[in-house]
């Protein structure tokens, strides 16, 4: 390994389901290696919850359901040079983004959230309320894919994608050789 | 063949959904075509006609007098937009919604209407009475605003006439009263005039000059089907429903199928916004036509055909009908057709319901068949096995009469007029900003200027040539021709003045595609929604530079995914002002600020659960407490 700067990186789980961090973990020994050209920065790996410098690279696992996964989205923006939406549900909303197919109603969200916790038939809740903490985000009209809400310069398909192509596509985009995907590794059949 | 058609009005009443529709009154009116399923889209039309509605129970008596089953039925019943499966009024009224009426003012007729009648564009009123609803381009576009009052057409409307002829539909007056006193009185061509004027401002030598009667049928009935197909090749006539295809090859094509039957279609279903030159040819030269049909029926013997005429042009069927019975009683049509053995062919008038894409060849044979409008996958072609699985001719109506002209004058005359490759007259449709709209016959090969001359038009910022699937061009190629080579059109020259916005038009016409895609093709119906949206995204000044890679992109994918025409060329308003405006799109793109997109609004998107949990967002929401 060369003697360049360390590049920094930093990633954050929005509406996903963690799977995406998991596949980052997958990457395996060849952890070591990635960490020889990187820090990182905010991440639920490093338990850094604000940025302590502008970062290259950010990573978004996940789209966004409520205001908070926006604000951070517009956060990670502002703080990278480099955002890659990592797995389906960054780049098009993914599993939440089912709700968005309640369309033929006048009140979708609410009957969203009505299903959830008070009228859906396997529901166990003895408040009968849909929770209101005031430190629970809003919810979103809608899930967003991220690029709906700020730009997104990379995309890393799969659900979630796999170790190799996370370690791929990150050592080759640190070394400036980044030229697109290998056909394998985006041939999910 | 009959068609045995009652108008609505005065028949029935019977509010359709509230009171049973008796079930004998249904089975006859199936029994009139034949218990026929083929004959579903005349079956449907008439029960809406008097019924204005099709209601579940009558769909299912339809299907058990046809052999049907009901949900074929109703994917008949839901795929036309001039059927409806809930009530309409008694008088339903169809504001023409092109883009041309609506820069004549289509939007002050529109509150006039629905000042009077209390009733909201796209509602019935209560009492069953009336209905409003805006309908893509009906033909008129030479003196929009134009609207149907059920099978009455009004034209030149203005904020006033449309006050007053709501007034006198209020007060009871019967449609055609709003045209003439003495409407019964009138014969079927004196009312087709009174309605609509045709606005024939050059007529050529070809279509609109006289015309003798009959002439070239009379040739034809001399000479071989071979030598009638020769004829029509050596003339170099192509198809003038916009595609151009060789009318001569393909009725040899069609001609060298083995078959028990052939058929020949018309296809009058003319529905490409600013064009309306069969409109014209339907009233003035209605013999000529039949004429041609039966010439290519001889040409690649078929027996039977049939005229498909779209719905909006649902006030010629008296005067067709009229001319097909005519030509029956004299031996034009039936059976040993001017004494000649075995000469026998007749015309069916199939009536569309009000489906833009049923001018696509395939989808208008599968209309015909009584199913709902989808194109059919091609191979096979219609000339190998179109009508119920017979070979099949589809032509143009412009390319009918080109036919019956061609027999009577000699295929050396007509390949003499035009450029190579393009031969002949063309009907134009012009309209929009020009001091003369109307029709105009000429020789292939006019440039865009020299038409803009003669039509008073020269101050034209941009011409929309062939219609929203044709090209959108700017006066710096006002100088290309009117040829197939060059500036193809199916006729519709669409004139824009200075003041209009090139960007409203393109998103006009994208709603057009969105509103006329059959569904088909994910492609093409998802595909033109994102267009659509994305234009939209230009329009309100969100755009960034790199959405204009976005629009070639999704507009590539439209064009090479779709199974006909109409995905084909859908995307064509967006590519070709691409092309010829390029300024129009960099004058209201800017990039995003840090990456932020503007066109997502936090603010709307957490309205709804700002309400459903009745606080402020802690985010994104000043507090205003302190």
């Amino acid at each position: 390994m060369s003697e360049l700067p360390k590049a920094r990186i930093a990633t954050a789980s929005l509406a996903g389901c963690f799977g995406c961090h998991m596949a980052i973990l997958d990457i395996d020994e060849r952890l070591i290696d990635l960490m020889q050209l990187v820090d990182v920065d905010r991440s639920p790996l490093t338990d850094k919850k604000r940025f302590t410098q502008r970062c290259d690279i950010g990573i978004i696992e996940g789209g966004c359901c409520n205001e908070e996964n926006v604000h951070v989205l517009h956060d990670f923006r502002r703080n990278c040079d480099v955002l890659i939406a990592l797995g389906q549900c960054a780049i098009m909303g993914g599993l939440p983004a089912m709700r968005n197919a309640i369309m033929h109603s006048d009140a979708p969200l609410r009957e969203c959230l009505d299903e959830a916790y008070i009228t859906g038939k396997y529901i166990r809740n003895t408040t009968h309320n849909v929770p209101n903490d005031p430190a629970l985000p809003l919810l979103l009209d809608e899930v967003y894919p991220c690029s709906q809400v700020v730009e997104i310069d990379y995309q890393i398909p799969g659900c979630a994608p796999s170790g190799d192509i996370i370690f791929d596509t990150l050592s080759k985009l640190l070394t400036g050789k980044f030229r697109g995907f290998e056909r394998d590794m985006i041939k999910f059949d | 063949m009959e068609n045995g058609h009652k108008t609505g009005n005065g028949v029935s009443t019977a509010i359709c959904g509230t009171e049973p529709v008796p079930a004998e009154e249904i089975d006859a009116i199936c029994a009139q075509f034949g218990n026929d399923k083929h004959r579903m889209l005349d079956i449907l039309r008439d029960v809406q006609d008097r019924y204005r509605c099709i209601a579940p129970a009558t769909m299912d008596h339809i299907a058990a007098a046809t052999g049907l089953t009901r949900i074929e039925v109703e994917g008949v019943a839901s795929f036309y937009s001039f059927l409806s499966l809930t009530p309409k009024g008694r008088i339903t009224i169809r504001l023409c919604d092109d883009i041309v009426d609506r820069f004549s003012g289509l939007s002050e007729v529109a509150c006039a209407f629905e000042e009077v009648l209390g009733v909201k564009v796209g509602e019935t009123s209560n009492d069953g009475a009336f209905s409003l609803e805006y309908t893509p381009c009906i033909g008129m576009c030479d003196q929009a605003p134009a609207a149907m009052v059920n099978d009455i057409v009004l034209t030149k409307l203005t904020p006033e006439t449309a006050r007053s002829a709501a007034q006198a539909l209020k007060a009871g007056q019967r449609p055609e009263q709003l045209i003439s006193e003495r409407f019964e009185a009138l014969t079927p061509t004196e009312r087709a005039l009174h309605m609509v004027d045709n606005n024939i401002r050059h007529a050529g030598e070809v279509l609109l000059a006289p015309v003798p009667e009959d002439a070239g049928l009379a040739k034809a009935a001399t000479i071989t089907p071979t030598q009638i197909i020769s004829a029509i090749e050596e003339s170099g006539l192509r198809g003038c429903g916009g595609a151009g295809f060789t009318t001569g090859r393909k009725w040899r094509f069609a001609a060298s199928e083995r078959a028990e039957k052939h058929f020949v279609i018309c296809n009058a279903d003319e529905g490409e916004p600013g064009t309306f030159k069969d409109r014209v040819l339907l009233t003035e030269r209605p013999h000529l036509l039949i004429e041609g049909m039966t010439i290519a029926a001889r040409a690649v013997g078929a027996r039977e055909g049939i005229l498909y005429l779209r719905g909006e042009y649902v006030y010629l069927r008296e005067l067709l009908q009229q001319v097909l019975e005519e030509r029956r009683r004299r031996g034009l049509l039936g059976t040993d057709i001017l004494g000649v053995k075995g000469f026998d062919f007749d015309i069916r008038l199939q009536l569309g319901a009000g489906a833009y894409i049923c001018g696509e060849e395939g989808a208008l044979i599968s209309s015909c068949e009584g199913l709902p409008g989808e194109p059919k996958t091609r191979p096979p072609f219609p000339v190998n096995r179109g009508y119920l699985g017979y070979p099949t001719v589809v032509n143009n109506v412009e390319t009918f009469c080109h036919a019956a002209r061609i027999l009577d004058k000699g295929a050396a005359w007509f390949n003499a007029m035009g450029l190579e490759g393009s031969h002949g007259t063309k009907l134009f449709s012009v309209c929009g900003d020009c001091l003369n709209p109307g029709i105009y016959e000429l020789p292939y090969g006019h440039t865009v200027w020299e038409l803009l001359a003669m039509v008073g038009g020269e101050d034209a910022a941009a011409v929309q040539v062939g219609g929203p699937s044709g090209t959108m061009i700017a006066r710096d190629s006002f100088h290309r021709k009117l040829t197939f080579d060059d500036l193809a059109t199916g006729g519709a020259i669409i004139v824009f003045n200075g003041e209009c916005n090139v960007l409203e038009i393109v998103e006009y016409y994208m709603s057009f595609f969105v509103h006329e895609s059959c569904g088909y093709c994910t492609p093409c119906r998802v595909g033109n929604v994102f267009l659509q949206k994305a234009i939209q995204k230009f329009r309100k000044g969100l755009a960034n530079p790199e959405d204009i890679d976005y629009l070639k992109d999704l507009s590539g994918t439209i064009i090479e995914t779709s199974r006909c025409g109409l995905g084909m060329t859908s995307p064509n308003p967006v590519l070709t002002t691409l092309k010829n405006f390029p300024l129009v799109y960099s004058a209201v793109i800017k990039p995003s600020k840090d990456g932020i997109r503007d066109t997502f609004d936090i603010q709307s998107a957490i309205d709804g659960a700002r309400k459903i949990a009745k606080r402020r967002s802690y985010i994104f929401d000043k507090d205003f407490t302190q």
